[in-house]
């Protein structure tokens, strides 16, 4: 087995060893009906034990990468976010020690699992760095804001576990809505994997000719069945589905149809899920949220963002103004990336004025701690993908 | 409005919720209130006393903390709009009209719509940074409104409180202890490293005042920040100029006054994908070529004191050095950048002096597209006069033709040819595809032999003077944010009556676990009467009220 192969494996295991721990911490959880907690810490110990093997695989898989590439494994997409599931599970285990919370463990586990997922339809092959890269300060600030975010993602963990125990599931209101709403989100990224993997496994490809916005001819390779279609586009592939509706050239339409897919096969679980449960996936969830000491859960809130707000500033401003002033002649240049860093900062400031300032604690704070992910999320996702700049990955 | 004058005697500010010196309360809410409001003192802040004048009014709207973070909120919504479309910096167009008609032809209504709001140069528009200016003010002005007061009254707080001071506090307890009580609390307390001061017959001991400034601190951090970044406006603090380089070339840094550069040699490396880059050779077979590296090799000069400014011929070394991405060369507070290239640029062309109908050459001439000759003698006694030249031609306008840039990427010529045959000459245009004869058919043409290319290197020129305030200001804002993250400020009150009953009460600004754990150790050694939080026995009995609401 060659270093790169070995690599690729740990991420394998890790996967799964933190696949099967979710299902430990979710039966941790469940047998925990009486509240008497000792089976939780009997089944939770087993939980986190198959979750620190896993992380300790991960990290394997990252050095082991980073040995082979010559360059820290946080260059591209793929690297990126899988560094990213790293530091949520590594954040989760930090506070697993500190809190004893398996709850939280049946929530972040599943989330990296997504994020993992999420990361492998990316290339995965070692890539060579652009100049611009070839730097400590690529490892520095990268690894800085990667754990950072890791962290601010356990307040909206612990948030999201708060607003399933309070929130109301039985009356209409905002809350419930938007509690589902999120809910929903992640079963479309489970869309999207399954969708993903689905065709690229079947090996579909369909290659189109098209005209793109600067005038110019180019071709383009589907690896899902063109929903959309580019610009004035003509198939290449022999006997292959043709577009359904064709896009003007600003829009992107393989990306389009890439969305649209996991769209249709999320909602389509969804639904599933819904017709043959007859209940919200909130509501599915709420029962394992009974014993879940909300004040903890508001502490664990407040305090990942006291910790993660000071190293997001070091890591996504400080450390990047220096490397920005070094590589591109200016510590700040307004760059899609740069604006969604500040955008983030600008958020976490606003929730510690308002929770200090203000006593925005508990349910509200909660909310905040939820919104403050979907923003990282938004940065990682469509700033990244959609809105191209500097730092544009994929 | 009138001072407040407590019963202790002493003479308050107006606006003073708790007094100064004895810590009684001077409002009938505070005093029928269970727990006293500790925040900020209970001193008075400018904006929650006054709102008289227009001065008051907007005072009081900057301090406001709900103003503050609303106009975060609105900042933060604004940068993110700006990322819908590109910035027109990134655009691919640099006049006003055809920024314009970017916008309008790539994204439609929409670019048109965001092109009319100003919103393709955003972040530098005066709302923009109107905003980003009534942040800085509500910044100073908030932090002033609380800080002065807090500073004030943490300063002259005084050992000794009054008894409805003590037991509205959220840790309280009372009881008897015994005589030595107090001396063996406070050799506990400074083994806590707490600061103790003793008066009559209580004590004050304090930890971490020093946390409750970490806001300010902070604060004061993001202004320096802010404040170096408009200082760059101030001419001398901030320099920006691109140079483009062609390789043999020196020039004069521009904006930098007696230092000259010379392009020795640029090159471009590419990733192979074998030897050892051979583990990226997947990822190359994907993408196709990846640049490994780009840098120019160069000489940096500077003029000697004595000689005439401009003059060139004396120049003397100050280092060679191979500018790299992430490798800038640095002097004098100075940075040159490697930014760009462009490979190959046109740098001579030869031609040969050809009849047309013999294919006779008459010599060869080689025009330097950068600096050409007016008139170039052959050896044969011919002549090709240069009566025009035009770098970048991009056709005739009025019957002249035109060039669209300085740079000699389509070069054109027009020429008169003179040859012993044709003593009057003949007029030509030459550019690289044909040739025009506007005046009537020639004899003699110039054929195209070969041509010299060469790279130029695309420089950056930078001298940021405000880089060390902010680095001071981020450095300020890091150490006050973590001051008053990590650290907190703990008090105990601890006083016996002359019955020898001792009254104790603590307060901290967070982490009130720690609080209770240090308060246990003193309790525990001097043997004081237990305490109670408070705050938890509100919390308990409401909670107890719902329950039986609910139940009932």
């Amino acid at each position: 087995m060659t270093l790169t192969e070995i690599s690729s494996n740990l991420l394998y295991a890790a996967f799964f060893a933190y696949l099967i721990a979710t299902f430990v911490f979710g039966g941790a959880v469940k047998g925990n009906k009486k509240g008497t907690f000792n089976s939780e810490q009997r089944w939770g110990k087993v939980a986190i034990t198959i979750t620190v093997i896993g992380f300790l695989a991960n990290l394997g898989y990252f050095f082991t990468r980073w040995i082979v590439s010559g360059h820290a494994p946080l260059s591209n997409m793929f690297e990126f976010t899988t560094a990213f599931g790293m530091t949520l599970v590594g954040g989760f285990i930090i506070l697993y020690f500190l809190y004893k919370t398996p709850v939280l463990g049946m929530v972040v586990l599943p989330v990296a699992l997504l994020i993992i997922a999420y990361a492998s339809m990316f290339p995965s092959e070692v890539s060579p760095l652009i100049p611009a890269l070839q730097t400590n300060w690529l490892a520095i600030h990268v690894s800085t804001v990667v754990i950072a975010e890791g962290i601010l993602a356990m307040s909206a963990a612990a948030g999201l576990i708060y607003l399933l125990k309070v929130v109301d599931l039985s009356k209409k209101s905002k809350q419930r809505f938007w509690l589902e709403g999120i809910l929903y989100f992640l079963v479309l990224v489970v869309g999207f994997v399954i969708s993903s993997s689905y065709f690229t496994l079947t090996n579909y490809e369909n290659t189109f000719q098209y005209v793109n916005k600067d005038d110019q001819e180019a071709t383009i390779i589907y690896n899902m069945p063109p929903i959309f279609g580019m610009n004035e586009s003509v198939p290449v592939t022999e006997d292959a589905m043709t577009p359904l509706v064709e896009t003007p050239a600003l829009v992107d339409a393989s990306k389009l149809t890439t969305v649209t897919w996991s769209l249709l096969v999320g909602t389509v679980l969804y639904v599933l899920i819904r017709l043959i449960t007859r209940r919200r996936i909130s509501q599915l969830i709420q029962p394992l949220m009974k014993n879940v000491n909300l004040q903890l859960m508001d502490e664990i809130n407040y305090r990942a963002v006291i910790i993660g707000f000071p190293l997001f500033t070091l890591g996504a401003l400080v450390f990047a103004m220096i490397w920005a002033q070094i590589t591109w002649s200016r510590f700040w240049g307004w760059d899609p990336k740069e604006v969604w860093a500040l955008v983030t900062w600008l958020f976490y400031a606003a929730y510690l004025h308002l929770r200090l300032g203000k006593g925005w604690q508990g349910e509200k704070s909660a909310w905040l701690g939820v919104i403050g992910f979907a923003i990282i999320m938004f940065n990682l996702i469509v700033v990244n993908l959609i809105i191209a700049g500097l730092h544009s990955y994929a | 409005m009138e001072n407040v004058q407590c019963q202790c005697g002493h003479t308050n500010p107006p606006g003073t919720k708790l007094c100064e010196s004895c810590g009684r309360s001077l409002t009938e809410k505070d005093q029928n209130s269970k727990l006293v409001d500790m925040r900020y003192e209970g001193t008075a802040r400018r904006s929650q006393t006054y709102n008289k004048s227009i001065i008051d009014k907007i005072w009081n709207f900057f301090s406001s903390v709900k103003v503050g973070v609303s106009i975060i909120v609105v900042l933060l919504v604004a940068a993110a709009i700006g990322t819908i479309l590109p910035q027109q910096a990134f655009v691919p167009a640099s006049t006003e009209a055809t920024i314009q008609a970017y916008y309008a032809d790539t994204y439609g209504s929409v670019g048109r719509v965001y092109h009319a709001l100003g919103f393709h140069d955003l972040y530098s528009s005066y709302w923009f940074i109107a905003l980003v200016g009534m942040l800085a003010i509500s910044l100073v002005i908030a932090s002033l409104d609380r800080f002065v007061p807090l500073y004030k009254s943490l300063k002259n707080q005084r050992v000794l409180r009054h008894p409805s001071f003590m037991d509205k506090q959220r840790i309280y307890g009372s009881g008897p202890g015994a005589e030595d009580a107090l001396e063996k609390a406070e050799t506990k307390l400074k083994e806590l490293k707490y600061t103790v001061r003793t008066e009559k017959n209580g004590l004050l001991a304090e930890k971490g005042r020093f946390s409750r400034w970490g806001p300010y601190v902070n604060h004061i951090g993001l202004i320096i920040f802010l404040f170096g970044v408009m200082l760059r406006m101030m001419p001398g603090f901030y320099v920006d100029e691109t140079l483009w380089l062609r390789e043999g070339e020196t020039r004069a840094i521009p904006e930098v006054p007696g230092y000259y550069l010379e392009n020795k040699n640029f090159k471009l490396e590419t990733y192979t994908g074998e030897g050892e880059d051979a583990k990226f050779g997947e990822a190359i077979d994907r993408v196709g070529t990846v640049v490994k590296n780009y840098q120019t090799d160069i000489v940096l000069y500077q003029e000697p004191e004595d000689s005439l400014p401009g003059a060139t011929d004396n120049l003397e070394v100050v280092q060679e050095y191979p500018i790299r991405v992430n490798q800038p060369l640095k002097f004098d507070g100075y940075a040159v950048y490697q930014m760009d290239y462009k490979l190959n640029e046109l740098k001579a062309m030869t031609f040969a002096l050809t009849n047309k109908e013999t294919e006779e050459s008459l010599g060869e001439l080689t025009i330097d597209l950068i600096n050409p000759d007016a008139l170039y003698e052959l050896e044969t006694g011919s002549t090709v006069e240069l009566l025009g030249y035009y770098p970048d031609f991009s056709g005739f306008e009025d019957g002249e033709p035109q060039t669209a840039t300085p740079l000699p990427n389509n070069p054109g010529f027009l020429v008169e040819l003179t040859a012993p045959e044709t003593p009057e000459g003949e007029t030509s245009f030459i550019t690289i595809q044909n040739t025009v004869e506007p005046l009537g058919e020639n004899q003699y043409k110039l054929t195209f032999q070969n041509a010299d290319t060469r790279n130029v290197s695309g420089l950056t020129v930078r001298k940021d003077s405000t880089l060390p305030i902010l680095g001071l200001g981020g450095l300020i804002f890091m150490i006050g944010v973590a001051q008053g993250m990590y650290f907190n400020h703990r008090r105990f009150w601890i006083q016996q009556k002359a019955d020898g009953t001792i009254l104790l009460a603590g307060h901290t600004n967070k982490n009130w676990f720690g609080l209770k754990k240090d308060l246990d150790r003193v309790v525990d050694s001097a043997k004081l009467p237990a305490y109670t939080d408070q705050q938890d026995e509100i919390d308990k009995k409401e909670k107890a009220e719902k329950e039986g609401e609910s139940s009932s």
